[in-house]
């Protein structure tokens, strides 16, 4: 029988009916303290401490810090001293703050060759999505499954449904991965995948750089998604090749297989026109609120609307193009790898920030900072105005010193426009690389396929 | 964790659509290494704004896609320490649905109109057994997972009904594990 890609992943993982096996644990300090302290209280190990790879990022300050105990803000600094302290105890491999491998957990998987094709994959965060760019199926756990996979190196699992999106067309110039994602958001809605493995196929994918792939699976969780993935081809083994933990050789004929056999049925099928999609700039509080950087603020269509405009205080008609900002964030889980800051820097490279603007770049890794300093992207980005910093979630959900204040607009590169999301009554416009750097820039927001 | 059966009482009612984690538990109480003590901060900028009213009662009924977003299981633990005891909602956000059956906090799905009808009459019965609601003037039925409602019933722990299938987990490693990668080996 014709098989699906999730299909194949799910029966080598299958340990017992609705019993997962887990091939790569990752682990940060924000959700994993309870799950080790109930380890710890019901006399469990972890099973699998070769298979789980722990690191901080959610609580890390981008300013420099080279260890926990220099974090000012008190619980922060208990909660990455607690995860190294529960790593050192369970014999659970660890790159902190201070580390040369330390970065946001979805980012440093994939650099070090420790996500590959073919594997499951799970971490207690939303986001786990990403890896799913690899032909891996990934997913977000809460805190209790957490501590089941710690203990048990498994995950209880019903299979989810499988939904196949599928591009056709191709991405117009200037329009990127995360426009193509942001613009499917819009389509089907942040309950559109719920219940759902997505597949994303078509020639708009199979084009995509393995850093646009990771931003297109990264945001299938925006969908309601539970997993999103894509096959792998030559664009993955190139990209997985020679990385520190990848197999020599790569096991081509295997990953090669790992595809959606002809005739595959999907429970759900999804159609979008990749050539159609434009930058795409989001106006509400929810990234399916989202138009076209030539359209405007749209009229209210129900009471969810109203509260977004009246948070985002927007009036309905204004063209996104004269939204004016405050700030700019370059960074993320969903775009923070090279290829996003070569993308940006591209575009700044001679420029100034708008005087109005506060605009900052964190490197998703402390790998991923290096390689741009090698590059010189640090001092394009410094000449133009942004603030250089390290690596870390950083604003992108201000569990760190990097926060907006109440009342500031931000064109932001990461994931969630959620009120207070930046920041208690900040205002976030997610956008694509190329769109927050051209607006930090103009100070506002600017069509980049006319503008370059 | 506790059994779960009969939830009866009255309705606290938020009905707005697409109420994710970043609202129910703002990210500044996510630094906590406990479990408990999040409830006095559940919906924290909401409850300051004017008109809302969240009184604590056994259950809360709310709009589609409940507990979207992140992941964090401290929405949960928020809302059960709250005092809920029961979400009724049209639709729940799948990683939001699987962390509160972890915890014996009930996720029941019910349809639009029925959840609207909850809301008016402001105080239901549920019984998990049954799979059914009941409240003034109204009734229906819910679907769940047949093994997660077993475990809520039973007030299972989960990784201790794993541990039964310990024999299948060490013969998958033994036959069927992949070679790589193994973290412990980078350098």
């Amino acid at each position: 029988m014709a098989k699906t890609l999730f299909d194949k992943i799910w029966e080598a993982h299958e340990v017992a009916d609705g019993l997962l096996y887990v091939d790569l644990h990752l682990v940060h300090e924000v959700t994993s303290p309870q799950a080790f302290e109930s380890l710890r209280l019901a006399g469990r190990k972890v099973r699998r401490p070769d298979r789980t790879l722990a690191t901080a990022d959610h609580n890390v300050p981008t300013d420099g810090s080279t260890a926990a105990e220099q974090i000012r803000d008190q619980l922060s600094r208990v909660q990455v001293e607690t995860l190294e302290r529960n790593c050192e105890e369970f014999g659970v491999p660890i790159y902190s703050i201070g580390s040369r491998r330390q970065g946001i957990v979805h980012v440093i998987g994939p650099e070090l060759g420790i996500t590959q094709p073919g594997m499951t994959i799970v971490c207690g965060d939303s986001h786990t999505s990403t890896h799913g760019a690899f032909g891996a199926l990934a997913v977000g756990i809460g805190t209790s499954e957490v501590e089941h996979v710690l203990a048990t190196q498994t995950l209880q699992q019903r299979k989810p449904r499988s939904m196949r999106i599928r591009y056709s067309g191709e991405l117009g110039y200037g329009v990127t991965a995360k426009d193509l994602i942001l613009a499917t958001i819009g389509q089907i809605g942040v309950a559109g995948g719920v219940g759902h493995v997505v597949e994303y196929a078509g020639p708009a994918i199979e084009a995509l750089s393995m850093e646009g792939r990771m931003t297109v699976c990264n945001m299938t969780i925006e969908a309601g998604g539970r997993a999103g993935m894509i096959a792998p081809d030559d664009t993955t083994f190139e990209w997985v090749e020679g990385r520190e933990a990848a197999p020599h050789p790569l096991p081509l004929e295997e990953w090669r297989a790992l595809r959606t056999d002809e005739g595959a049925s999907f429970d759900t099928e999804v159609e979008v026109d990749a050539s159609e999609v434009s930058p795409q700039v989001t106006w509400g509080t929810t990234p399916g609120m989202v138009v076209g950087v030539t359209g405007a603020v749209p009229e209210p269509a129900g009471e969810g609307d109203e509260r977004a405009l009246e948070y985002m205080a927007l009036e309905p008609g204004t063209p996104m193009s004269e939204i004016r900002l405050d700030r700019v964030f370059i960074g993320s889980c969903t775009n923070s790898r090279i290829g996003d800051l070569r993308e940006a820097a591209e575009l700044v490279k001679g420029r100034r920030v708008a005087s109005t603007v506060n605009a900052m770049v964190v490197p998703g890794s402390q790998q991923v900072k290096a390689q741009a300093e090698a590059e010189g992207l640090d001092e394009v980005f410094r000449a133009a105005g942004f603030d250089w910093r390290s690596a870390g979630c950083s604003m992108c959900l201000g569990m760190n010193p990097d926060i907006a204040a109440p009342g500031e607009r931000v064109a932001s590169t990461s994931n969630r426009n959620f009120e207070g999301r930046q920041g208690r009554g900040a205002r976030s416009h997610l956008v694509s690389p190329k769109m927050a750097a051209a607006a930090a820039i103009e100070g506002h927001f600017v069509d980049i396929r006319e503008w370059e | 964790m506790r059994p779960v059966n009969l939830i009866e009482g009255h309705v606290s009612v938020l009905d707005r659509s697409d109420v994710d984690t970043d609202q129910i538990i703002p990210k500044q109480f996510l630094k906590r290494v406990e479990r408990t003590g999040f409830g006095e901060f559940l919906f924290y900028d909401w409850a300051k704004q004017p008109g809302w009213d969240l009184p604590r009662n056994p259950i809360l009924a709310t709009g589609r896609n409940f507990g979207c977003g992140s992941s964090r299981e401290h929405a949960p633990w928020a809302l059960e320490d709250y005092g809920f005891e029961a979400v009724i909602a049209p639709s729940f956000a799948d990683i939001f649905y699987s962390n509160c059956t972890k915890i014996g906090l009930l996720p029941v799905v019910l349809a639009e109109d029925e959840v609207h009808a909850v809301m008016e009459s402001g105080h239901a019965s549920i019984n998990l057994a049954q799979q059914s609601v009941s409240w003034t003037g109204g009734g229906a039925s819910f679907e769940i997972d047949p093994e997660v409602k077993r475990r809520l019933l039973e007030g299972l722990d989960d990784i201790g009904v794993t541990l039964q299938q310990q024999d299948a987990i060490d013969r998958f490693e033994a036959e069927r594990e992949r070679s790589g990668p193994v973290t412990t080996a980078l350098s």
